[in-house]
């Protein structure tokens, strides 16, 4: 019943083992080793890991391979290594994955301390790694630049997920804290508690990430004792600019608030973090964007105080993320007297009312000023002209500014430039107006909003206010 | 495949749908975890059906209300007195004999079968906590040991540390179980489903990929509920009211 040790058998070059032949190896490390292997042709290069197991102690490789061989499988899309096969871990335990192609993040710290927009377009490709997994009911929990593979195209993967967990899987480490510790600079506090399954924690490790991208330092620094580690808990780190000229006060924000020791203040969606490092000029500065020093004494002891009170358990992870949702609002400030305006007002209003921790994104597509007529500054006055629209548009709203955020788009097409921008954004809603269904026939064809219920990403909203009565025969008339 | 039932109490719309769902699911064996009877209005069309599974190899295990239709003289309620006098009535000798032949728990390779818990299947210990479930994993000697008895369903693994750990299944999907470790799956209640959804509860478990798939079946739970109302038995029954 008990694997074979491979402790001490190295795989040999042309070893088969069962579909794969063995070729040279690419990594050692505690625990286990990579092999680059051959076997059917999928399309992609493949990698073997075989975990290391000292004999006599079933111990930390072994659940860490079990828990990834149950959980690779399930997960899907480009911000994860495609799962080939498992082997069978009486006999020849091992699991052969793609082999990503790119640059390992932890490669990337030797350019540190970066810019703020190579953190912000790094930081963001993170983000939607981690968004891409939240979705699917998984939480890393131990993220680090080790761990992420930036593809050639940009987008992040991750890998290794041998402490991770799954909402649809019995978490197989739930019982074996004393290994569910993780990458301890990376660590959130909360998983220091002994906590799996939140979210949060992998934002906590990401604004890890931005921290060291940011400024060439570990915020909390490498603790090797229990106690050192601890301090997370209640200590702030130095505010990042502090230690880099570089980090602009909205990074500053940025991170701070993914660092927060208590999870409920971090961002609840990574999906969350991802919109305000692409979209800086968007985000609402706090304390935290011109703090110069970690937390005075009293404040540190209330987190003190708070760290010593029992955390309450996480929302399970699809109930978090359905409570943070990204909402587009499509507003045609061309037309600011259109009837449709107050009816998705009122739309609008009805999907907030049903979350806590949205984020609402109104969105203007306006086609490009006329040739010659305005050069650079009729360009810039006619996009500040729609953005004061959009924003008395929101105005009756009545929402708290972190909440809201105001997009001018110059685009030819504005379905197709909606529904690139919902992609790109991660957005779960779109609420848009359709013309009367008695219009010329051809105009729903032609609408905006056909186009976008077309080609979204996610769900749309149309909106659309009732026909007036007519005369009995005036359908006769019409067309 | 193998279908695991447990909890039927003569609620033959229940079985019926949930033996339905199996067969379209691949199961090709069958295991009762005992309950048969009790409750419903149709235990002895249930009992006919199990004994059709039984004669073609299905398991069958004693559930406590099996035993007690059986041998039961004891003091008891007036409204359990009623309930019981009248399903003998119901099933007749020979399918209340063998009900009591019937044995409280069977080993099979790795798996165990047993209504309660396997440390002291006679007693009806319900399983439903880390505890009592490492106490029927450890009597039962294998990796899969297969209960009934509380009607809500729970996988409880073990660890490395040999402490056990509950999960709360996903209905429909497929966890893995390797028998590396201990496993203690709680399948639910086929004719009595708690936790407020009236949908029958039972579980595959796929012996080639080693991985167990709780399910849960809607059926018609309003006419299973009229029919315990017409035979004049206590109304015990989940779901709304018609």
């Amino acid at each position: 019943m008990s694997p074979r040790s491979t402790a001490s058998e190295r795989l040999m070059p042309g070893e088969q083992i069962d579909d794969f032949i063995v070729w040279e190896r690419l990594h050692v490390g505690a625990q286990g080793m990579v092999y680059r292997v051959t076997g059917p042709e999928r399309g992609f290069p493949l990698l073997m890991k075989v975990p290391r197991f000292q004999s006599g102690e079933p111990a930390e490789n072994l659940i860490s391979y079990e828990t990834e061989a149950m959980i690779l499988p399930v997960l899907s899309g480009p911000h994860v290594p495609r799962f080939v096969a498992a082997g069978d871990l009486r006999r020849t335990p091992y699991i052969v994955l793609e082999q990503v192609e790119g640059q390992s993040l932890e490669s990337m710290l030797d350019c540190s301390p970066m810019s703020a927009d190579d953190v912000a377009r790094i930081g963001a490709a993170v983000a939607d790694a981690l968004h891409s997994l939240h979705k699917q009911e998984a939480v890393h929990c131990d993220l680090k630049p080790d761990n992420v593979i930036l593809r050639p195209n940009g987008e992040a993967v991750l890998i290794d997920f041998g402490l991770a967990w799954h909402a649809r899987f019995p978490d197989l480490l739930a019982e074996e804290d004393r290994f569910a510790a993780g990458s301890t600079p990376y660590l959130s506090p909360e998983q220091l508690l002994g906590v799996r399954g939140d979210p949060r924690s992998d934002v906590f490790s990401l604004g890890v990430i931005l921290y060291e991208l940011a400024t060439g330092e570990l915020p909390f620094g490498a603790p090797a004792s229990r106690g050192g580690l601890r301090q997370r808990l209640w200590m702030a780190p130095d505010p990042p600019a502090v230690l880099a000229a570089g980090v602009t006060p909205v990074l500053q924000e940025i991170i701070l608030r993914c660092l927060e020791p208590q999870a409920e203040n971090r961002y609840r969606s990574a999906a969350h973090v991802a919109f305000d490092l692409r979209h800086p000029h968007q985000v609402p500065l706090t304390e935290r964007a011109v703090r110069v020093r970690g937390p005075g004494v009293l404040a540190r002891t209330r987190l003190w105080w708070k760290a010593h009170v029992p955390t309450v358990t996480p929302t399970p992870i699809k109930r978090a993320l359905d409570s943070a949702p990204v909402i587009m609002v499509a507003v045609d400030t061309t037309h600011s007297n259109d009837e449709r305006h107050p009816a998705i007002q009122r739309e609008t209003r009805h999907v907030l009312s049903r979350s806590d921790e949205f984020r609402l994104v109104c969105v203007s597509v306006i086609s490009a000023p006329p040739l010659g007529a305005s050069g650079a500054d009729g360009a810039s006055a006619l996009h500040v002209e729609h953005l004061v629209k959009l924003r008395s548009w929101t105005a009756p709203l009545g929402l708290p500014a972190q909440r809201v955020s105001l997009h001018v788009i110059v685009a030819p097409d504005p379905a197709r430039a909606l529904v690139d921008f919902a992609r790109r954004n991660h957005v779960d809603v779109i609420i848009l107006g359709a013309p009367r269904p008695r219009q010329q026939p051809l105009a729903w064809m032609r609408s905006v909003a056909s186009g976008v219920t077309a080609n979204a990403p996610c769900s749309v909203h149309v909106v659309r206010i009732p026909e007036p009565k007519e005369p009995a025969d005036a359908s006769a008339m019409v067309g | 495949m193998l279908a695991l039932l447990a909890d039927i109490h003569g609620n033959l719309e229940a079985l019926q749908a949930c033996l339905e769902h199996a067969r379209s699911g691949g199961a090709t064996r069958y295991a009762f975890l005992g309950d048969l009877v009790g409750y419903g209005a149709d235990p002895a069309a249930v009992v006919q059906m199990v004994r059709r599974y039984a004669a073609e190899g299905a398991v069958v295990v004693q559930g406590n209300h099996d035993a007690w239709v059986a041998k039961y003289s004891g003091a008891m309620s007036e409204g359990a007195q009623d309930t019981l006098l009248w399903t003998r009535k119901v099933l007749g000798a020979e399918d209340v004999g063998w009900l009591g032949s019937l044995p409280l728990c069977v080993r099979q390779e790795q798996r165990c079968y047993v209504h309660a818990s396997a440390a002291s299947p006679a007693r009806w210990e319900y399983v439903d906590d880390a505890r009592s479930a490492k106490n029927s994993a450890q009597a039962a000697g294998v990796a899969w040991t297969f209960s009934g008895h509380v009607h809500r369903q729970v996988l409880y693994f073990g660890a490395w540390s040999g402490t056990m750990t509950a999960f709360a299944p996903v209905p429909g999907n497929a966890v893995p179980t390797a028998p590396t470790r201990r496993w203690v799956a709680i399948v639910g209640s086929v004719g009595q489903p708690r936790e407020r959804n009236p949908a029958a509860a039972y579980a595959l478990f796929d012996s080639v990929r080693e991985s167990i798939t709780f399910q849960r079946v809607p059926y018609d739970h309003l006419t299973a509920a009229r029919k315990v109302r017409a035979a004049g038995l206590p109304d015990l029954f989940p779901g709304e009211p018609p």
